[in-house]
């Protein structure tokens, strides 16, 4: 079946099998910040924005998600360098292949909640699963990034 | 690999010297399955470029279809083959053969609406809108957030639907212990609108579910507790307390059977309303509820867990929901 899909502003139009999932889909289209973890709906590495919203690309067929726009890391560069450089000042990440998914997910919260506190932070990243670090060093990463954007002084210990 | 092979021979304890032949044929007993694994992996990797729908998923569909209408999904799912799609979380993990995927996302069943009554959930809409409804939460005192925000995240509540949530009747279900806590029905396509216990009791059939019903009641209290090993695992057991008017209800889940509410005693609805239940009495109630409510063992936890669990729960349920109830009142609970 044919399906056309709006992948970071770039209008796709393609000859689809109809049980291909959007996972496959994006990867298949240059994607490769969107990574096959689990497999069991769970871990957050496959997270891509769909119209709008975070979802699991491995639970979603692409021809569902026709006529929508799909944005992955690829399409978003500059805000994922901006925050991942704060995570990476923390040096929070060991293997960083939960990383892109978990990018996407903030980039995601702070579309919906540009000023999180702690708690809303933790509880809208709880389906990204980091499984080298205790996510202490994410949060400051992402504690900081806040507080700068928001003209805040950073806090002790912060980045530095 | 030599040092590895000594080192194991050493080991074993045979106290000689390994010869040529063993260290070889060591070498290629490690060596062999690790080529093999690898070769199938670039193998399995290619497949799945050249097929997704091959390889890695174990679910097959031949033909995906998006409903123009509630007949013809109606119509399209009365083959065995055929299938309707909810969040496909679910589904996705099954070894299955899909003729048919039925898609009903163009009928603008993703809608919560309410009025003054009821509560009327889409089909089709998410956890996520379900979890963040407003009036939901006011009706509910926070309950629906309390169930819904610990399924597994926030990506994963942005696919789940309300419908496919209801109509798999999970085992491991907070969604159907919250809405059994509350006067619930559901509506489906051909046999039109049935409560949401006896729809649950019922066998699996071919119908469609579109739309779940929540009646408001007056005087209404909830609250929901539910205990997880881990912050967004499924539940080891959840439990859901309710109060109106007419009565009262203790509801247990993730048994790991689905959902079952048993009818609070009418002395008990009188205590929570008057405030005046105590810790004791509580416990004792909950102990009595608790007793009706068959639980099973599994890799989460043991019957007995369970069942320690269901007093625990049902104890802590009944004592929040009376501070709920006294609040209205402007009493105090003592």
């Amino acid at each position: 079946m044919k399906i056309q899909i709006q992948l970071n502003g770039k209008k796709i139009q393609e000859e689809t099998a109809p049980g291909t999932l959007l996972l496959d889909f994006v990867r298949k289209h240059g994607c490769a910040s969107v990574k096959r973890g689990c497999e069991t709906s769970n871990c957050g590495l496959c997270t891509v924005i769909l119209n709008g919203k975070p979802v699991l690309s491995c639970s979603v067929l692409a021809a569902r998600a026709d006529g929508g726009t799909v944005e992955t890391l690829e399409g978003l560069q500059e805000e994922a360098a901006e925050l991942g450089a704060f995570i990476a000042d923390q040096g929070a990440e060991q293997c960083g292949f939960c990383n892109p998914g978990y990018l996407l997910n903030a980039i995601a919260l702070f579309r919906e909640n540009p000023d999180p506190t702690d708690q809303e932070i933790l509880e809208y990243l709880a389906g990204n699963l980091c499984r080298c670090s205790g996510y202490e060093g994410q949060l400051r990463g992402l504690r900081n990034f806040l507080e700068q954007k928001h003209g805040r002084a950073a806090e002790e210990g912060g980045a530095g | 690999m030599t040092g590895l092979a000594r080192t194991i021979h050493t080991r074993a304890g045979t106290g000689r010297r390994p010869g040529r032949l063993s260290e070889l044929s060591l070498f290629l007993f490690l060596y062999i399955p690790s080529v093999l694994r690898y070769t199938f992996t670039v193998f399995e990797q290619t497949a799945v470029f050249w097929s997704p729908q091959r390889g890695y998923v174990m679910l097959k569909i031949k033909e995906y279809a998006r409903a123009e209408s509630l007949e013809q999904a109606y119509e399209w799912n009365q083959k065995k083959s055929s299938c309707v799609l909810g969040g496909m979380l679910w589904l996705k993990m099954s070894e299955r053969n899909v003729g048919k995927a039925i898609d009903l996302s163009g009928l603008g069943l993703d809608q919560i609406r309410e009025d003054g009554e009821e509560f009327r959930i889409g089909c089709m809409a998410t956890l996520r809108q379900m979890e963040r409804h407003e009036g939901l939460n006011r009706y509910t005192e926070g309950a629906v957030r309390a169930a819904l925000a610990d399924i597994v995240g926030v990506q994963f509540r942005n696919l789940a639907t309300a419908g496919g949530s209801v109509f798999g009747r999970f085992g491991f279900s907070d969604v159907l212990t919250v809405l059994l806590a509350m006067d619930t029905s559901v509506i489906l396509y051909h046999r039109g609108e049935i409560p949401l216990e006896e729809f649950m009791a019922g066998k699996r059939d071919r119908d469609i579910l579109t739309e779940i019903r929540i009646r408001k009641q007056p005087g209404f209290h909830m609250v929901y507790q539910a205990h997880r090993n881990s912050r967004t695992d499924f539940p080891v057991l959840n439990a859901a307390a309710a109060l109106d008017a007419a009565g009262g209800k203790l509801v247990f889940g993730a048994r790991p059977l689905p959902a079952m509410a048993l009818p609070l005693e009418e002395k008990l609805t009188k205590q929570l309303r008057g405030g005046n239940l105590t810790e004791k009495e509580a416990a004792e109630a909950a102990e009595r509820t608790a007793e009706q409510v068959p639980v099973g063992g599994n890799m989460r936890g043991s019957a007995g867990y369970r069942r320690h669990l269901t007093r625990v729960l049902g104890r802590r349920s009944l004592l929040e929901l009376q501070k709920l109830a006294a609040a209205e009142k402007g009493g105090t609970v003592s």
